[in-house]
């Protein structure tokens, strides 16, 4: 009952803020010259605003969502509260991928720049998978160890990278910290499968994701697959984290965060706690996107500088109370 | 011995970490309907046997039967509504609470499209009230004493509600009272014709509340049967190396073993 309460609560205030957005911006404006937009009749430039705050707050939604439910397997299937998408090499995958792009291609543009993401974000991931998931039986140590040396051995070639050729990579700078400005919706049909796959396998990997966290042999004992659940709940992960980065750059802390605050309101139930970071990792980004629009007028913030500062008190906050919890 | 029918049976079962044997070509049938305890020292593959019994541990195909068939040919989930096992070290998520727990024992009997079943309630149920977990339904189990959490483990297992109960070291870690209680709990559960094989250090709680015993040695099954048929003073000296002697438990007069020469 109360868990319903605050999916209804955080679904209202995911609509209010969704709507905020398409209203403020770092141009500043009126509520009824963008409500005279919205139905048609507005000026010009204005119109020109607003339609490119649409896709913006779509965006927003899809990658706030895409980082949080990806964040909430990863701590869920690594026992580690520490986890998030990060620790399967996705973001420093899809940047050592846009950073090659760039090396050899020059200045990337926002299509090609979510392909070369997207490639190396999946690559990366296949690489940690195939150096610490083989044996899923033996638990996820490997697992994480291998994403360690995987992150490693790629920052060490960014940095290597950008150092020998800094004039190149002054675009890459803005990318990596995460942004959704001059992002273009017909970018979600090349994603769109991947989004849809991950989403899905998340909330179907759900029960056992339950089973999962009482212990490996509890769950085989409750007849659960347990090195298949992982898979699953990895490359589900994965193929969201990388949706994510493929649009909006290495966004931080909204995959370690959001997933700490919902566990704090609903509790350690995946069958709740997935379909809640939808909403919960929707509301975070798009909120923080309107305050990365408006912090600084006229001038914008990156979202991801935001997420990690606003995201940091939040997450505090949780721990706090789970502290006090137990 | 091979294929047998009936039951849940371990045939030349032999398992080994690396070069090591921890098993090597036991032969065990679980007696059914009865509450049989392992006993044996530190070791000696005590648990080891009940995991490769209850799947957890996987064996080479052919060495462990349910019914006669193979345990690897049989869907995990029809397993899983027959043999239930509680491992020593389960895991206790944050947050979870008693009931929360115990509804997760009746997973075996959901699918993906129907998360729930018409006997839940009752089984979660009764399954608190035999565990006498009632009241703490509502309790994170994190919060829990250490008793109170085997129980809440225990009713878990109970609401898998499978014919065969195995528990890995149910006592443990749980003060003189308690073990008792979890005894009493085993005994009872095989009154309603259930079967219960449980890993147990404390010869003289074994030898008083189990129907049988089964003493395992290096790997192998070195006795199985009555306590007072089978605990000799021989067999404690051969298997633990301890030089005792063995007397009668006052009140129920079962065989009780005293350690000598100190």
């Amino acid at each position: 009952m109360r868990r319903s309460l605050i999916t209804v609560a955080l679904a209202v205030a995911l609509a209010a803020t969704c709507i905020l957005s398409l209203f403020l911006g770092s141009r500043p404006n009126g509520i009824t010259d963008v409500a005279a937009v919205l139905v048609g009749n507005g000026d010009d430039y204005l119109t020109s605003v607003v339609d490119s705050r649409i896709p913006r707050t779509i965006m927003g939604v899809i990658v706030g969502a895409a980082l949080a439910v990806s964040g909430t397997l990863i701590q869920g299937i690594t026992r580690n509260p520490l986890g998030e998408p990060g620790i399967l090499g996705i973001g420093v995958g899809a940047s050592a991928s846009v950073v090659t792009g760039t090396a050899i291609l020059g200045a990337l543009g926002a299509t090609s720049t979510m392909v070369f993401a997207m490639l190396g974000a999946v690559v990366a991931v296949m690489i940690v998978l195939g150096l610490g998931g083989r044996s899923q039986a033996r638990g996820v140590v490997p697992l994480v160890l291998a994403g360690a040396v995987v992150s490693a051995v790629l920052y060490a070639y960014i940095n290597a990278m950008v150092l020998l050729k800094p004039g190149v990579f002054d675009s890459y700078r803005f990318w990596m910290v995460g942004s959704l400005a001059g992002v273009q919706l017909e970018h979600l049909t090349k994603l769109f499968i991947p989004l849809i796959v991950g989403t899905l396998l998340a909330l179907g990997v759900a029960r056992s994701m339950n089973a999962l966290a009482l212990g490996d042999e509890t769950a085989i004992s409750l007849g659960f697959n347990v090195g298949r659940t992982r898979l699953v709940g990895i490359i589900a992960a994965a193929l969201l984290a990388a949706v994510a980065t493929a649009i909006a750059g290495p966004i931080s802390f909204v995959g370690l965060a959001v997933p700490h605050i919902i566990f704090a309101l609903f509790g350690e139930d995946f069958r709740w706690r997935i379909p809640a970071a939808i909403l919960g990792g929707a509301l975070a980004l798009v909120a923080a996107d309107i305050l990365a629009r408006t912090l600084i007028r006229p001038q914008e913030l990156m979202v991801g500088i935001i997420t990690a500062f606003i995201g940091a008190p939040f997450l505090l906050v949780a721990v706090r109370r789970g502290a006090v919890m137990q | 011995m091979t294929a047998l029918a009936t039951g849940l049976a371990a045939t030349k079962l032999s398992v080994g970490y690396g070069a090591q044997p921890v098993l090597s070509d036991l032969d065990f049938t679980v007696p059914e309907g009865r509450f049989t305890e392992v006993i044996g020292p530190n070791g000696c593959g005590k648990s080891t046997l009940v995991k490769s019994l209850s799947r957890v541990l996987a064996t080479q195909p052919g060495m462990v039967h349910f019914q006669g068939t193979p345990l690897q040919k049989l869907r995990p989930k029809h397993l899983a509504q027959r043999i239930a096992l509680l491992p020593q070290h389960p895991v206790v998520p944050e947050g979870v609470t008693v009931g929360g727990l115990i509804a997760r024992g009746r997973y075996p009997y959901h699918s993906p499209l129907r998360q729930w079943s018409v006997d839940d309630p009752a089984a979660i149920e009764q399954a608190l009230e035999d565990t006498g977990m009632t009241a703490f339904a509502q309790f994170p189990v994190a919060q829990l004493s250490g008793g109170q959490r085997q129980r809440a483990w225990l009713a878990m297992v109970l609401a898998q509600q499978t014919q065969y109960v195995l528990l890995d070291e149910p006592t443990s870690f749980l003060d003189i009272a308690h073990q008792i209680e979890v005894l009493r709990l085993c005994r009872s559960i095989t009154a309603n014709g259930r079967t219960v094989l449980a890993v147990l250090h404390d010869l003289n709680q074994a030898a008083r509340y189990a129907d049988q015993l089964v003493v395992m040695h290096q790997g192998r099954i070195v006795a199985q049967g009555a306590a007072d048929e089978i605990l000799t003073t021989q067999l404690i000296t051969e298997v633990f190396g301890l030089e005792a002697m063995i007397g009668s438990d006052p009140w129920s007069g079962s065989p009780m073993v005293v350690p000598v020469a100190d």
